[in-house]
């Protein structure tokens, strides 16, 4: 847990330091986007991170999120605003999504009177009733399909998988309800559900609870996946996710749980489909997503005392990507390295490696480089745990290798 | 041994019997949302009686209750039964003809012989009470009330099928009519049906609204060994929930008898096992499926909690029109053959005078010009377009992500004419 915090103060450390390039950077090279109103980054210097801009017109963002964003100003010497964990964040914004409308409830196993084997719904079930926040027997095969059934006849079910590895007991409901009924019933009934749950490399939880789902997930057409990796962008997500009319999978992680920031006290969602730009740089783009976001910064920190000049994004969102975010920063630095907690074969970095060789190729100077975790399932180990997933060490020495 | 248990409780019991019979417990809060059964710690026998959910087969109830009017349908009822059974029938041969023909592909379960089950049940329902099927669905469809035309141009692929030709004949949709599928894979279906009774539920308890909608699950023997019908048995006795499971039990699963496949084949008793009533009923007796239906949807509307209703039936065809049905024995075809529940109903209606056989014809005719004409209908509707592809993906098409270009895909032209790269 220390070496998260301390990535996460790797993070404070490094935007304050670069704070004046920073801005004088952003306004140069990035000329065509205007800030979108959606985004606050009105929290203080240390936990800036921009929510990505993009270069559609207001018209556009008007037109495409009519009810869904709430305009925010940009408001950088903010001292407004609350501390608070990850697992808090999304608390309140499920908390804040269920106040909205009455139809949002939650299910899953031990979500009620245990408040969350996370404690992400604490409270909630005290507030809102047993049959709002529902705790399920063990079945999550039925219970997610009970919760796309709730979905087509009305209600916005959030489904939590205690554990995101349970959810594999999940998936014929998953891949052949909540991805396909959409389509094969011709438009005609929704699943506006939220999946979501702690995955990921714990510390030393063993193989079956240590699995990376996304990977599996991700060909299943008609779902959105997207992986928070702050209090800011988890509470963002969560509700955007609810607000989405399609069915989306949300991963957390089971480290980052206890990630403290301060967030906006006004009310705010992250878009799904965008990317998080966390440190722009020149040099080289390093792609990641949840925890590995950290071990990228905490490398970065490394790499930027060597003299190199990395831009970070958080991808976010991981079915669909962003390509214009990822792409505009391809063609910057011409120099590709993905860092993922997904394991080598089928995860995400090789999807996403796919997409950028087909899209951006003339602009690379490098092949894509992409650092996974070790195709073995999760020792207990805590040494073999470790050399399982991605070090910042390694991340030095890939940037070293394709800065060359 | 299925008596054993049974023979003194009636499944319509008054309900003064039934507190007699469940034993003294602590009342539990009026929001307590999970069983309220103690776990027994007296004797035995005091035990099972006090335990088991009044349970017995239909034909018992049937001899013992002494009705006012000794017909258990009146002649409106029964010629909208009939005329559901003959639009079932006629349907599915005529399916059966234009696959052959070439006119529609892949795989198509056929429902005859099974019709008593669906008209009894569905025709008790109202449009915003839910049905969810399997595979074997366009009879079922047919009778919570999607159009012929709309079933037929499915099957045939057409634009105006009922999900546009997008489903096809495993997927039977139709949001007007509350038909919540239609799913390939057995089981897939049970527990979306639990979901429509959660919100049942939900809209009355939490949204306080007036909602008494049940919702119907069919389903075969096959299922019956699947894990998913066991959760799902469990979950809807916890949460009392408005939903009635109907297992079509025609003996069957492509060539696995039931009888090899199932250590008890007495489905109906796997009911108490979760503290819901498990009934039998001859399932090619559309009254008397009607009568035990009425019941189960009473006990959900009453908010009194789900019902297992096995349904003896039979398929008349093979599982599929693939399926060459070599395996079945043909004294048990014919003996089935001979119960035909529309021929029963016919006879039923001619002896008790409440309709003719010309009244019956015209309803015959009837059908058939209205399948004739769901025919042409298919035959004549479009095929889909390649712009079609891409919608109905999602419901938000912002879901197909940002291009390269930084606009959402679904804004390109191209989206909408069918040729965009995503």
């Amino acid at each position: 847990m220390s070496a998260i915090i301390h990535g996460a103060g790797a993070a404070t450390a490094l935007t304050t330091f670069h704070s004046k390039k920073l801005v004088a950077r952003s306004r140069t090279n990035l000329p065509g986007r205007s800030k979108r109103c959606i985004v606050a980054s009105g929290s203080d210097d240390g936990s800036k991170s921009f929510g990505s801009s993009s270069s559609l017109s207001l018209r556009h963002s008007h037109k495409l999120i009519p009810n869904n964003a709430v305009a925010t100003k940009v408001d950088t010497s903010a001292t407004t605003g609350h501390e608070l964990l990850l697992f808090e964040a999304l608390q309140e914004g499920l908390e804040e999504e269920m106040d909205r409308d009455p139809h949002v409830c939650v299910m899953g196993e031990d979500v009620g009177h245990y408040g969350g084997s996370y404690k992400v719904t604490k409270g909630l079930a005290d507030k809102f009733g047993d049959l709002r926040v529902l705790d399920t027997p063990i079945c999550e095969n039925a219970f997610t399909g009970m919760g796309i059934g709730a979905a087509m006849t009305g209600l916005r079910p959030v489904i939590e998988g205690m554990n995101m590895g349970f959810l594999l007991l999940a998936f014929n409901q998953i891949s052949n309800n909540c991805g396909m009924l959409h389509y094969t019933s011709g438009g005609q009934f929704t699943i506006p559900v939220v999946i979501r749950g702690p995955g990921g490399v714990g510390r030393q939880l063993g193989a079956e609870h240590s699995q990376r789902l996304e990977s599996y997930f991700q060909s299943i057409p008609g779902i959105q996946m997207v992986a928070c990796s702050t209090p800011y962008n988890a509470k963002g997500l969560m509700k955007a996710a609810i607000r989405s009319e399609n069915p989306v999978i949300l991963f957390e992680h089971v480290l980052l749980y206890n990630l403290k920031e301060k967030i906006p006290d006004e009310e705010y969602i992250c878009n799904l489909e965008e990317a998080e730009m966390v440190r722009p740089g020149e040099h080289i783009t390093i792609l990641t997503y949840s925890r590995m976001r950290y071990h990228v910064m905490q490398a970065a920190k490394i790499l930027v005392n060597k003299g190199y000049d990395p831009e970070v994004i958080d991808i976010r969102s991981l079915k669909p990507f962003d390509l214009y975010t990822i792409g505009n920063s391809v063609k910057k630095t011409h120099r590709v390295l993905i860092v993922e907690e997904c394991m080598r074969t089928g995860g995400i970095g090789a999807s996403l490696t796919a997409a950028i060789n087909e899209n951006f190729h003339d602009y690379l100077d490098a092949p894509v480089m992409c650092l996974s975790s070790q195709d073995v399932p999760t020792p207990y180990a805590g040494t073999l745990e470790e050399w399982t997933v991605v070090q910042p060490a390694q991340i030095v020495t890939a940037v070293e290798q394709l800065c060359q | 041994m299925a008596t054993a248990f049974s023979a003194t409780l009636p499944l319509h019991g008054s309900s003064q019997e039934n507190r007699l019979l469940l034993p003294p417990t602590r009342l539990p809060p009026p929001s307590f949302l999970g069983s309220t059964r103690s776990l027994p710690i007296r004797r035995l026998n005091h035990a099972h009686a006090a335990r088991r959910s009044p349970v017995v087969a239909v034909q018992e109830i049937v001899k013992e209750k002494k009705p006012t009017n000794p017909l258990l349908i009146t002649k409106e009822e029964g010629l909208v039964l009939y005329e559901d059974m003959i639009l079932g029938r006629s349907f599915e041969d005529m399916c059966a003809q234009m696959y052959y023909r070439g006119k529609m592909f892949g795989f198509v379960h056929l429902y005859n012989g099974q019709e008593a089950v669906s008209t009894g049940f569905i025709k008790l329902l109202t449009k915003s009470d839910s049905v969810v099927s399997t595979y074997r669905d366009h009879v079922h469809a047919l009778s919570k009330g999607v159009s012929a035309r709309a079933v037929m141009s499915e099957l045939f692929g057409k634009v105006t099928g009922c999900c546009r030709g997008q489903g096809g004949s495993m997927h039977m949709f139709s949001k007007e009519h509350n038909m919540l599928g239609g799913f390939a894979f057995i089981g897939e279906g049970i527990p979306v049906a639990t979901g429509a009774a959660f919100t049942s539920k939900y809209k009355r308890e939490v949204l306080k609204q007036d909602c008494d909608d049940v919702t119907v699950a069919f389903f075969g023997d096959g299922t019956c060994n699947n894990g998913q019908f066991y959760e799902c048995l469990n979950m809807a006795a916890l949460y009392k929930l408005p939903i009635i499971f109907v297992v079509e039990n025609n003996l069957w699963a492509i060539g696995m008898s039931h009888l090899r496949s199932t250590s008890d084949p007495e489905i109906w008793k796997k009911g108490p096992a979760f503290g819901m009533p498990g009934v039998h009923v001859d399932g090619m007796d559309v009254l008397k499926v009607r009568e035990v239906a009425k019941e189960a949807v009473s006990r959900a509307r009453r908010g009194e909690g789900p019902t297992l209703v096995e349904c003896e039936t039979y398929r008349f065809r093979g599982h599929s029109l693939a399926d060459p049905d070599e395996l079945r024995d043909a004294a048990e075809k014919a003996k089935y053959a001979a119960r035909d529940p529309i021929t029963a109903l016919k006879k039923y209606l001619i002896e008790n005078k409440l309709a003719n056989e010309g009244e019956l014809k015209t309803i015959e005719k009837k059908i058939d010009d209205l399948v004739e004409e769901a025919v042409e209908f298919a035959d004549a509707s479009p095929q889909p377009g390649r712009s079609q592809l891409l919608e109905n993906v999602f419901a938000d098409p912002k879901g197909f992500g940002i291009g390269p270009d930084g606009r959402y895909r679904c804004e390109d032209p191209k989206f909408t004419e069918g040729t965009a790269q995503v």
